[in-house]
């Protein structure tokens, strides 16, 4: 991720310390991680301790510190969810692509995730592509959907 | 877009806006809530404009992408204006029909109207179905009549009328006065008096105060703030004015989780069109009062929906909460007097105004007045938002708005509350809703969730699910709480999978004891409330699992094996090909038959099969019935 892209977020958020959080949102939502770069910049122009930078980027869960793969696989793990059998929906996407959450395949065709709650909720179990909601899912429809993604 | 100056000229505006609007004139209302655009909401508004387009009515008919309505279960809903025809499950393919029948034609379609699946009536409005019917909906119901992104459309159903009536006639003392009468609770979770948390505020002699919108909305299955933020941002925007207003705050915030990217939009979209009417910004109305809000989107930890925990994401730090000796409505956000209330909260505050506080008093019961949106999901018929008055029973909302649990199975308890909440056995469904009925049962209110749950839950499964959630989302400041629910979590997860010893459950109650006496916040403290709801109502299911290493709902993988019944196989093959391992052995024609040794336990079998068969089976506890004889194996019948 280019300096001078990092820079343009920092001034849009007039370079302000507690817009950091917001700050990096945006850089994650451009290049999909936070590359240690980017960060050391963030801090440079904040002044913010890079410690305190660290802090944020491993507490939220919306950040990332490693590459994502080109297809990003969120499963919904929330509760209504949950009693129609998402654990089983994600195990069979842990098969199929031999990954666990959290991980990033070694072509960098996917990574998958957990998150708790898409918030619709009638459609359960989802799972969501690249933000495309695939609902009704069931554990021997997964592999299907995976495959038209290349 | 001309500045406001006047209440008076808020006045004139509205009037222009109702005068160029013909209510007779036809309008297609879309829902365009997350979850009506997950079933394809989207692709059906294009298809309506290029429709409509074709038959050149574009001039005559109005559409609009609204606010969700809460029929999730049926989505994409379609309201059809002025005769307010209800279409459910629409699809791209059903609009040119939609248009030349109903629109230009004034014909009902009636296979797109709502049909009650045991009377087989029609319902072709939506308030008389039985989903709407059964609810009050005071705060919900103006997500379908508006377009979420127009200011406009929320000035003609009298929006920032009750803004104008405060800044015109009331000081601020008596604003928080009529919230404190009304009785307005928080719908957060706590339950704690609005009103009194203002009025603590108000006093304070601190100059620089804040109001801020809780929408971090993190309980899973809960849905109801996103709903209100996505499709009526307004109304929030108006209730937040309203309360910097009578505290003396010129600054506020909405702390908004950025997993509701829809709703991040909408708020913003709001935020500029009231700055650019001037009902945000210098001299409000010609009022004097400055006010201003900005927007702040979380970035994914559960424990920012606690107050402190916020506050201190909101100053850009890792969200930790702080201990409360003094109260954050006193030494809240950069240690200033802070109201924090959440969405659904902020949202009653425009109707309280309005309609007076001796109105919202006379709904609800002694100590909870008002309605309460509940989002009803899990096993259940009718999966949306519900709005109830306070107590109303648990049997109402699941049986008669919820149409009861679907395919024929029984249920078996209600989860309220969120992750820190409990479980509601069936004996106690004619429970009234309430802050206090619902902590008494062992439950709470939390900010609305209501998870059904039938007789194919296992309990144990359900208290592991949440302490796993929450051992993930603890903040890891208070040790009872990082690690006391580490260990809940190790336990329960060994009961079900069939490790669980004697000593368990007691071990169990006794770390739940410690994190409850000994976190600083809510998260901690509520913590072990789904161990200890379930331990309460369904402790023969823990003994189940501890001592017969059985599971009673036949879920929990470790515990259970598939077995395909000879009677009812008809050797078609289906689970054979499915089968991700190779373990199913048969033919055509040929009695199937899992082989044990290789089977994972994944269930593909069990789901492929044909519910005309019904084939396969779980068992868990039990003994396998020994299999069918080679020469036995082929199908005659």
């Amino acid at each position: 991720m280019d300096i001078e892209r990092i820079d343009q977020i920092i001034e849009k958020h007039q370079g302000e310390s507690s817009s950091l959080i917001q700050i990096l949102l945006e850089i994650q939502s451009d290049n999909h991680w936070l590359p240690k770069e980017a960060l050391e910049r963030v801090s440079e122009k904040l002044q913010v301790p890079l410690t305190r930078t660290m802090h944020i980027a491993s507490f939220y869960k919306a950040f990332s510190l490693v590459p994502k793969g080109r297809h990003e696989v969120h499963v919904c793990m929330g509760t209504a969810c949950h009693v129609r059998g998402a654990k089983r929906v994600l195990e069979s996407l842990e098969d199929y692509t031999g990954i666990k959450p959290g991980e990033t395949d070694a072509e960098m065709k996917f990574s998958l995730e957990t998150v708790n709650c898409l918030g619709c909720c009638a459609l359960g179990p989802v799972m969501e592509i690249n933000g495309k909601t695939h609902g009704k899912i069931s554990a021997s429809k997964t592999a299907d959907v995976l495959k038209s993604y290349v | 877009m001309i500045r406001l100056n006047t209440t008076e000229e808020l006045e004139e505006l509205r009037q222009e806006i109702l005068s160029r609007r013909d209510p007779e004139k036809p309008c297609i209302s879309i829902c365009a809530g997350a979850g009506c655009l997950a079933s394809g909401a989207g692709e059906v508004i294009a298809a309506f404009r290029s429709e409509i387009e074709k038959h050149t009515l574009t001039v005559v008919v109005d559409i609009k992408g609204t606010g969700c309505p809460g029929f999730c279960e049926r989505g994409p809903v379609v309201v059809i204006y002025p005769e307010e025809i209800c279409y459910l499950q629409v699809t791209p393919k059903d609009v040119p029909e939609i248009v030349s029948k109903t629109i230009i034609e004034k014909q009902v379609l009636d296979r797109l109207v709502y049909v009650d699946a045991t009377t087989g009536e029609k319902a072709i409005h939506e308030y008389d179905i039985p989903f709407y019917k059964n609810q009050v909906r005071n705060v919900i119901c103006n997500n379908i009549k508006i377009d979420s992104k127009s200011i406009d459309d929320y000035l003609a159903i009298g929006g920032y009328s009750a803004l104008a009536k405060v800044l015109s006639g009331m000081t601020g003392k008596e604003v928080t006065e009529e919230v404190k009468k009304s009785g307005l609770r928080g719908r957060g979770g706590a339950g704690f008096p609005t009103g009194k948390k203002w009025e603590g505020s108000r006093n304070d002699p601190e100059k620089t105060k804040y109001v801020i919108v809780n929408a971090d909305e993190g309980d899973p299955g809960a849905f109801m703030d996103r709903a209100l933020l996505e499709g009526n941002p307004h109304s929030i925007l108006e209730g937040l004015i309203i309360g910097g207003y009578a505290i003396g705050a010129n600054e506020g915030f909405v702390y908004v989780r950025q997993e509701y990217p829809l709703a991040v939009v909408n708020i913003n979209l709001a935020v500029i069109q009231a700055e650019k009417y001037g009902l945000l910004g210098k001299n409000i109305l010609g009022s004097g009062f400055d006010f201003i809000v900005k927007v702040h989107q979380g970035a994914g930890a559960f424990v920012c929906g606690e107050s402190t925990a916020l506050m201190t994401a909101l100053e850009g730090k890792a969200g930790e909460p702080r201990p409360k000796y003094v109260r954050s409505n006193i030494k809240g956000l950069w240690n200033k007097p802070s109201v924090l209330n959440n969405v659904e909260t902020w949202a009653n505050v425009p109707i309280i105004i309005n309609k007076g506080a001796d109105w919202f008093t006379q709904i609800g019961t002694e100590s909870s007045k008002g309605t309460k949106i509940f989002s009803l999901v899990g096993k259940i018929t009718n999966t949306g938002l519900v709005e109830i008055p306070m107590g109303t029973t648990l049997k109402d909302i699941i049986s008669k708005i919820g149409g009861g649990i679907p395919g024929g199975k029984k249920f078996k308890a209600v989860q309220t509350g969120g992750p820190s909440g409990g479980c509601i056995p069936e004996e106690q469904l004619d429970l009234e809703v309430g802050f206090e009925e619902l902590t008494r049962a062992g439950s709470m209110m939390g900010s609305g969730g209501m998870i059904v749950m039938d007789e194919d839950t296992c309990m144990v499964d359900v208290a592991r699910y949440f302490i796993n959630f929450l051992t993930d989302e603890s903040c890891g400041k208070c040790l009872p709480c990082r690690e006391g629910l580490r260990q809940m979590n190790k336990i329960l997860t060994n009961i079900t999978e069939g490790k669980g010893k004697e000593g368990d459950i007691e071990l169990l109650e006794v770390l739940s004891e410690t994190a409850v006496e000994a976190s600083l916040c809510a998260l901690g403290k509520s913590a072990p409330n789904p161990f200890l709801s379930t331990l309460r109502y369904f402790r023969d299911e823990y003994e189940a699992h501890i001592r017969e290493k059985r599971c009673p709902a036949l879920y929990c993988k470790e515990l259970i094996r598939y077995y395909i019944d000879a009677e009812k196989c008809s050797g078609c093959m289906i689970c054979l090909k499915k089968c991700p391992v190779g373990a199913i052995n048969g033919e055509k024609k040929k009695i199937h038959i899992i082989d044990q040794e290789k089977c994972t336990n994944c269930g593909t079998c069990f789901e492929v099969c044909p519910a005309r068969f019904g084939a396969v089976k779980k068992i868990s506890g039990e003994p396998l019935p020994s299999p069918v004889p080679e020469e036995e194996r082929i199908i005659t019948r």
